[in-house]
């Protein structure tokens, strides 16, 4: 067997962005959740709200960490193995992945000193706000990913000179057209995954017995933002959705293993599409829905994989299973929420061993659909990194050999397989600890966990 | 149509960012590699605590240094990092390894030992790689057209494995001049004996790269001994040699505090600044100045304006967290 570096480099970015994603899945809503919490607790003054934030942020400060340093790798991914990509889009992408790291700097890491060590040191206001910057910070993080990301799907406002891209216009690279549907669906996803971690530990403590009012009070909450977020969350995926369509409908056709354009087309539920023979096997499929879903009109054409060249088409089976996780999830949390909302107007939300049940297993559901999520957007967009201009064949280092791949992400493999399940585990003992007030916690790990005091000047 | 060039200001971000970055993960990487022969558990917790608050925002400016290299200068960065790969990669694994430790050794008491050693050995590891990294820089690359063409091997030489020690004691001097004005007592006399070994064995060091580089290479032998250079760069070695001198005392006097760090701070400066010299204008030594190597003129103005507004702000508050963590590190601080 002869070693790709290419087919190497691929895993080893799929591996290392895969673990890294799924913090920010969580920290992006547990900021924003944290700045809710604190903020009800400056307008009400009610301690509960307080030691659930203080709950939840000892929660996100494991997140966190762990966040920046998988995100450090990131940046060096690009020139290590992607070098040629660098060369190529350097002026275009650069300044995005930059703002990211100065705005992270800045309000991210700037206020999270304040959020985290600060609870008893500043005055209430001065803790809401940062906890408010901090959300912020986030938001404007995942906000100039996405351009980056969303330019490399849709790319616009550029010109190619001598193999080397060059912006002619920043308002049509930062907006390009797919930019407001991811941004607006991956922070919708984002926000969601958080929730049903939350109802996950809220269900957890309920069916411990542990901290029953703070559990209630998350459970009870959540669950109404979820109510809202949930659904619209598949209107946001139905928008891009069309958006794929109208800018990438090999992608869409690969997402659908749909191979023959057609109107009145349906849509496949199941089916093992083979990439040689251009098409389906074992298909199980409903009449005209294809259509109707993917054009919003029931005589609509939907684009076949046959329309393009064999040499620009995506791993069908790879977007297309990955993109049927991520749906099925979504229904599965629509019908999670309808059940909530049905205890709820009988009463029953918080005492039913079997519903909570399936709330504590449904915590880790949200990470899921968002790793299928980005499977399916990126590998929908090979073979290219820049869709429809620049192949992924032509982005890998030149200088890289098999084997040099392969030792660093054996390497990144067993760092990451040491790494995240410590994290997981600390969070779990976070969790089982339940929600204390923060001085009360009387020994942690054989140590006070004092609040922290500015060591006084000499 | 290029109204202003925007190049020199970009050197001058990036350099700082670079300089700001050893500097400051420069002294805690030394703690960490210091760390390694603290004696007792409570020596090691000082160790720590005197880092952790800080360590992180440190760390952000080798991602604001990598993001500034891509986006000012993306061709050398496409060049010297697939020449630096293993570097790099040793790098990063072991400060993850070490980022995490702060964390999870406080957590995680049953495997305490264990992080101490991803703490202590990662930060040496970190240190020596990015040793490897500077020497191979200042060896050059071999380079095709636009691509870096050797092996990923190339990078391993005596040279480099001479800078990575190099590094080692060098960013161990800095962490013993920081343990030297953060402890008291016993640690601060046990910091006193690490340095004055740091310090001969970083002066050794100095030493040898100033002799190896020019012998090796004419372009800085000509840059350093040619008439007039020789008496506008003397003042670089001068100073050195100076400031060696009063670092020296520094250590060993046990009323100065501030200054073994102080002086370890512009030793390193004044090093910083002579590799500068010997490769200036070069961003990939011998093959791209930094005005080829430089991005397009519309992405430095439309990067530059945000980096000047954030930047400042940016050192601003890192200067106030140093200040609200200021004074000596004591036993009962907890960071975590």
């Amino acid at each position: 067997m002869t070693l790709d570096p290419l087919v190497l480099s691929r895993l080893q970015f799929a591996w290392v962005v895969a673990w890294h994603i799924l913090l920010p899945a969580l920290t992006v809503g547990l900021a924003s959740y944290i700045a809710l919490l604190e903020g009800i607790w400056f307008v009400t003054g009610k301690d509960i709200w307080f030691r659930i934030s203080g709950f939840w942020t000892r929660i996100f400060a494991v997140a966190f960490g762990m966040g920046v340093v998988s995100g450090v790798v990131m940046p060096f991914q690009f020139g290590t193995n992607w070098s040629r990509f660098s060369d190529a889009t350097a002026n275009i992408i650069s300044p995005m992945l930059a703002y990211e790291g100065l705005t992270a700097f800045t309000l991210e890491a700037g206020f999270l000193g304040v959020l985290l060590f600060g609870r008893h040191l500043v005055p209430r206001w001065a803790h809401f706000a940062s906890a408010v910057l901090v959300a912020t910070g986030t938001l404007f993080s995942t906000f100039w990913i996405l351009v980056t990301n969303s330019w490399m799907q849709t790319p616009g406002g550029y010109k190619i000179v001598n193999g080397i891209f060059y912006p002619t216009s920043w308002s049509e690279i930062v907006f390009n057209a797919s930019f407001p549907y991811r941004f607006m669906h991956t922070v919708a996803g984002f926000y969601v995954t958080t929730g049903f971690v939350v109802l996950g530990v809220a269900a957890t403590l309920l069916r411990k017995g542990k901290s029953r009012e703070e559990a209630r009070l998350m459970l009870s909450m959540t669950l109404w933002l979820l109510t809202v977020l949930v659904p619209l969350q598949i209107f946001l995926g139905d928008l891009q959705g069309l958006n794929t369509l109208h800018h990438q409908p090999a992608k869409l056709a690969a997402i659908e293993a749909h191979w023959n354009r057609e109107a009145r087309a349906p849509l496949t539920l199941f089916a093992i599409p083979d990439q040689q023979a251009q098409t389906n096997r074992n298909a199980i499929e409903v009449p005209l829905l294809g259509s109707l879903i993917l054009t919003h009109d029931i005589n609509g054409v939907v684009p076949g994989l046959k329309d393009f060249p064999r040499q620009d088409l995506a791993p069908v089976i790879i977007p297309f299973f990955a993109f049927r996780i991520m749906v099925g999830i979504g229904f599965v949390m629509l019908a999670l929420v309808a059940a909530g909302l049905w205890f709820r107007l009988r009463r029953r939300l918080y005492d039913n061993g079997l519903f909570l049940k399936a709330l504590m297993w449904s915590a880790p559901l949200g990470f899921i659909a968002v790793v299928a999520g980005w499977t399916t957007t990126e590998t929908g967009r090979q073979p290219w990194t820049v869709y429809g201009v620049m192949r992924t064949a032509q982005s890998v280092t030149p200088s890289l050999t098999g084997i040099d791949v392969l030792i660093s992400l054996l390497g990144y493999l067993a760092v990451y397989c040491i790494m995240f399940p410590t994290g997981l585990w600390f969070v779990l003992r976070i969790v089982r600890g339940g929600v204390t007030a923060e001085e009360a916690t009387p020994i942690e790990a054989g140590r006070p966990a004092a609040p922290v005091k500015p060591v006084p000047a000499p | 149509m290029i109204i202003f060039d925007f190049v020199p200001i970009w050197t001058l971000i990036l350099g700082l960012a670079v300089f700001f970055y050893v500097l400051l993960d420069g002294f805690d990487l030394g703690v960490g590699i210091l760390y390694n022969f603290a004696p007792t558990s409570g020596d090691r917790n000082l160790l720590m605590n005197s880092i952790a608050p800080i360590w992180d925002g440190n760390e952000t400016w080798l991602v604001l240094g990598g993001l500034g290299l891509l986006a000012a200068f993306p061709l050398a960065f496409a060049i010297i990092l697939p020449a630096v790969y293993f570097p790099i990669l040793v790098m990063l694994l072991a400060l993850i390894f070490r980022g995490v430790a702060f964390e999870f050794r406080f957590r995680d008491v049953e495997h305490r030992t264990f992080w101490d050693h991803a703490f202590g050995y990662g930060s040496a590891i970190a240190t020596f790689a990015q040793g490897v990294v500077l020497g191979a820089f200042i060896q050059g690359f071999q380079v095709d057209g636009r691509h870096f063409s050797g092996s990923s091997f190339d990078c391993i030489t005596p040279f480099s494995l001479f800078t990575g020690i190099a590094l080692l004691f060098g960013y161990s001097l800095l962490g013993s001049g920081w343990l030297i004005l953060k402890t008291e007592g016993t640690l601060q006399e046990g910091a006193r004996r690490q340095a004055r070994l740091c310090f001969l064995g970083t002066l050794a060091a100095v030493g040898v790269v100033s002799l190896w580089t020019p012998l090796v290479d004419p372009d800085i032998a000509q840059r350093w001994f040619s008439w007039p250079n020789i008496a506008f760069l003397a003042p670089v070695p001068v100073l050195t040699a100076l400031f060696g001198l009063l670092e020296w005392r520094a250590i060993a006097n046990p009323k100065a505090e501030l200054q073994p760090f102080v002086y370890a701070i512009l030793l390193f400066s004044l090093s910083y600044l002579g590799i500068a010299i010997s490769l200036f204008p070069m961003i990939v030594p011998h093959h791209y100045s930094l005005w080829q190597a430089a991005s397009s003129p519309d992405t430095q103005i439309f990067l530059g304006v945000g980096t000047l507004f954030l930047l400042p702000v940016i050192l601003v508050y890192t200067g106030w967290s140093y200040w609200v963590f200021r004074g000596k590190v004591r036993a009962d601080t907890g960071y975590h």
